[in-house]
């Protein structure tokens, strides 16, 4: 139990999608100028990774793996099937967005029409394929606890975008210089973020 | 081909493959493939590796694309296009594991998610399915070059000014640190990045004030 908290914990702060590693950072940048759209979209990358990452998991276990065919039949036990990691990796993610979409559409419409396009481009999300090669290369032990990864990954990013979101909201009214307003200020306030985060590096779970 | 071709080089296809490097870049004003350009300009080696393999992905996919882009029905384009990123990934991945193993474990998941780099997709959607493959490739290389120059400059000047030293070899001799010249650890953290990024497009736009934003 403590350790499904540990991994909750580090994915969320210490390994930060965003600050860590700089995932998702598309999406980030384009969607982050009002709270309440990147509310919604921080919400369906959570509800995406809580989905993938287990979904993945049982598939590198069971499929994927050096010897996971060899509940098949020990003739299986050599064969090695990662190479395909990526490709069955994407195909799940891209059939998750597509449930999401519908949902969303079904019970919000006004939220989908305002994610827009980026609904189905949370397919090609890096924070969602990252997520599930982080699970993969972290080689978690369970599918618990890949699921609190993913759930700690999620809130993660989702935290990064209501923050910044909020502070563009804000220095709409500031006197930024003309060469650097839009992307270029959302880089450098990022950067200031990412630094105010890097103080839970030195933290041991 | 019946119809009269356009010669190879034309004006039209040579701006496709320069105007991505300055004033239509990836990076700085598509705002596209962010993320590996920024996680993976640590260091120079790796960056140089990352944009070939961006380079190769990108423009060959293009060209498939493009060749495909008449029989792809449109509502299941996403699905057909990630399948050509993926196997063209897997083959990167496989050729860098085998002769550049070091890189290849450098570049960890990075190289992975080439498949979710938003430049790929978002020249597929915007060029590739519209255009012939000629000029997509072009296009392709074009884009590539341009998000390869940023991650260079980047990764040039974090390893710099970080370790001192250049594709691992020193560059900054041991007599400046005898006189008390110190590596700037914060260059080689994270939010370095961001901030290096930041002063390209502050340059570039302050340069080129169409590119400004109200």
């Amino acid at each position: 139990m403590q350790e499904l908290v540990n991994i909750f914990v580090k994915s969320m702060f210490v390994d930060n999608m965003v600050f860590a590693y700089f995932l998702g950072m598309c999406s980030y940048l384009a969607v982050s100028k009002t709270v309440k759209t990147s509310v919604g979209l921080g919400a369906a990358v959570i509800f995406v990774l809580i989905i993938t990452v287990p979904v993945d998991y049982l598939m590198v276990k069971y499929l994927l793996a050096p010897g996971a065919l060899v509940w098949l039949g020990p003739e299986y036990a050599s064969i090695d099937l990662s190479f395909l990691s990526f490709i069955m990796f994407i195909a799940i993610i891209a059939s998750m967005v597509q449930l999401v979409e519908m949902i969303v559409e079904k019970f919000s419409p006004t939220l989908y029409a305002s994610l827009g396009i980026f609904l189905p481009l949370i397919a090609v999300n890096c924070a969602i394929l990252g997520g599930s090669l982080f699970m993969q290369q972290r080689e978690y032990q369970s599918i618990w606890e890949a699921t609190s990864f993913g759930l700690g990954s999620g809130i993660g990013w989702f935290l990064a975008i209501v923050a910044i979101a909020a502070i563009r909201e804000k220095i709409r009214y500031s006197n930024v210089p003309a060469p650097l307003r839009g992307l270029g200020i959302t880089f450098v306030i990022t950067g200031l973020m990412g630094i105010a985060f890097m103080t839970f590096m030195g933290i041991k779970l | 081909m019946a119809e009269e071709k356009e010669p190879m080089f034309s004006p039209k296809n040579i701006k496709l493959l320069t105007n991505p490097i300055n004033v239509d870049n990836p990076i700085t004003k598509q705002v596209l493939g962010i993320c590996s350009a920024l996680a993976v300009t640590v260091k120079l080696e790796p960056a140089i590796v990352m944009s070939l393999s961006v380079l190769v992905v990108l423009s060959f996919g293009n060209v498939i694309i493009s060749f495909m882009r008449n029989g792809i029905p449109s509502r299941i384009r996403i699905i057909v296009q990630l399948v050509v990123i993926a196997a063209l990934v897997i083959l990167v991945d496989q050729v860098l594991k085998a002769y550049a193993y070091n890189v290849s474990k450098q570049l960890s998941v990075f190289v992975g998610l080439i498949i979710t780099n938003c430049i790929i997709m978002g020249r597929f959607e915007a060029f590739a399915m519209t255009n012939k493959p000629w000029p997509a490739f072009l296009d392709g290389l074009g884009n590539a070059f341009g998000y390869a120059w940023i991650l260079v400059a980047v990764a040039f000047f974090r390893e710099l000014f970080g370790t001192g030293s250049l594709m691992g070899l020193q560059i900054i001799p041991d007599s400046f640190y005898e006189i008390g010249y110190v590596n700037n650890g914060l260059v080689l953290l994270p939010p370095m990045a961001l901030f290096a990024v930041a002063t390209i497009i502050w340059v570039q736009r302050s340069r080129n004030k169409d590119l400004v934003e109200d």
